[in-house]
């Protein structure tokens, strides 16, 4: 087995180093785009507007109460039918990531917001500041110490989560091990490779990030 | 101020018929009161009357449940009021000091002013350190807030809310959270305040204080003002059973 493993890493290492490399920029983009949006529907949901906070509860309620590949599906199959648009499948499917993972994003940062001290709202408003100048001057920049470590351990989720794409046979990890899986009729080594990989990716992270949040303390300690 | 002297006939703050629930909760009752120019007023009663409620409805953190509060003349509840640019006359000292843990000390100063008032940053810079040496904070300038001391905190917070340069100020038990050897450093700025003519209204538990300094002293109790008066008035020769009670049990 070992023998077969290394016989298939030294053929076909390249295509799972694509595929990883397709596995890393679907997640960068999902998340990248998925803070912007999440960022946004988290303030909407704070703000006082009651229909704005309908709106993001929906969504909300919506997204974590369906599983991901009918939202993958739906947006594969279901949103290209309704617009009755020809899109790229790779559009969809990760409009679809980042639909989703807005909404877990928006979780992460509504939690991050409550957690600085309401008192910092209190002195900026009693400053005159407006309620932009207080959120991104004096409540932002609190709550991302809050916030980026969360962030991290979405990444991690969204690494994991971008092999539902080899659903639908978008070039990543998942899928590259599944045309290797083909060509060689060597499913369980396939996916012993591909498993290994996904294992050093996340566990990298995963240190990486439990170092980042080391550092943020320290200076917070050093700070406030 | 803007170095005018103050005009003790004009009337800075008026209230009226001010009440907030908090639910089925009443916490203030119908008050009517005004506060004047250069007028020094402190607010003393029992822990839960009102006290914090009424001084954050003058600057609409609270919202008046009815009534209305008017600031020189425009009324802050009314709508299609601008309140954010009203409150930048309003300074406010909280109990927990409030400064921002992630600027520096003069950041903490510059940052409304050169924000919502536009001041040039060397002009927001040089009346920051002016601020600084006032309060004797000067040294500390490039420091965050997390190597202050209490005292020195609330210093700060006092300049944060000078640097607006607000017709009056509210503070609400500033010196309540601070360790005791730290109290007498910063009544003496609010004292320091008190002389250049600034408007103060002050919720305190510091009677010797509201004794020394003070205008008008006004007795809260159960969302009302039971009695006010010079401070001789309460507290020589207090009318209301309930503020000599109150006062038995603090002096
Ligand atoms: N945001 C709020 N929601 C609900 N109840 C509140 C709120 N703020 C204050 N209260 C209640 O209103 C009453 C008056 O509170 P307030 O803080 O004005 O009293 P206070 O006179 O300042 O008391 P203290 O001397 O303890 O500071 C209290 O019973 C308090 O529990
Ligand atoms: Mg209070």
């Amino acid at each position: 087995m070992l023998h077969q493993i290394a016989a298939l890493w030294a053929k076909y290492s390249y295509v799972f180093l694509q595929g990883l490399g397709g596995t890393m920029w679907y997640s960068l983009i999902s998340v990248a785009f998925a803070v912007f949006f999440g960022t946004i529907l988290a303030v909407m949901r704070l703000s006082r507007f009651k229909p704005f906070e309908w709106l993001v509860d929906g969504y909300l309620w919506i997204i974590r109460g369906t599983p991901i590949l009918l939202q993958l599906y739906f947006f594969w199959l279901g949103v290209p039918k309704l617009l009755n648009l020809q899109i790229p499948e790779d559009v969809c499917i990760i409009t679809a990531l980042i639909v989703n993972a807005s909404a877990y994003v928006c979780e992460v940062i509504r939690a991050g917001i409550q957690a600085v001290d309401y008192g910092q709202t209190e002195a900026a408003k009693s400053l005159g500041l407006s309620d932009f100048n207080a959120m991104t001057r004096i409540i932002l920049p609190q709550a991302i110490k809050n916030i980026l470590p969360a962030l991290g351990n979405e990444f991690i989720v969204m690494v994991k989560q971008t092999s539902l794409a080899s659903v639908f046979f978008l070039p990543e990890l998942m899928t590259a091990q599944k045309t290797v899986q083909s060509a060689t009729f060597l499913p369980l080594p396939a996916m012993i490779i591909a498993g290994l990989i996904y294992l050093f990716v996340t566990t990298v992270l995963t240190f990486g990030l439990q170092f980042f949040e080391r550092m943020l303390h320290k200076s917070e300690r050093s700070v406030a | 101020m803007n170095g005018a002297s103050p005009n003790p006939q004009r009337v800075l703050i008026r209230v009226e018929n001010l009440s907030k629930n908090f639910g089925k909760l009443q916490v203030l009752r119908d008050i009517t009161e005004s506060i004047h120019e250069g007028e020094v007023v402190s607010i003393i009663g029992p822990s839960g009357s009102g006290k914090s409620t009424f001084l954050r409805c003058l600057n609409l953190l609270e919202r008046p449940s009815s009534g209305r509060v008017i600031f020189e003349d425009v009324d802050l509840s009314g709508r299609h009021v601008n309140v954010d640019k009203h409150r930048q006359k309003i300074g406010m000292v909280f109990q927990l000091f409030n400064v921002f843990p992630h600027l520096t000390v003069k950041q903490n100063i510059t940052l409304a002013p050169t924000l919502e008032k536009k001041l040039p940053k060397d002009e927001a810079d040089r009346r920051a350190e002016e601020l600084l040496t006032r309060v004797g904070l000067s040294d500390k300038r490039d420091e965050y807030p997390g190597r202050l001391s209490g005292g020195q905190k609330q210093r700060l917070a006092i300049v944060r809310a000078l640097a607006m340069e607000p017709d009056v100020i509210l503070f609400d038990e500033p010196t309540s959270a601070l360790d005791p050897e730290m109290v007498g450093e910063v009544l003496d700025v609010i004292k320091d305040l008190a002389e250049t003519g600034m408007t103060i209204v002050i919720v305190t538990h510091e009677m010797g204080f509201a004794r020394e300094v003070s205008d008008r002293v006004l007795f809260m109790d159960e969302g009302r003002i039971a009695e006010q008066g010079s401070p001789d008035d309460i507290f020589k020769n207090a009318q209301n059973p309930r503020t000599i009670e109150f006062l038995s049990k603090v002096l």
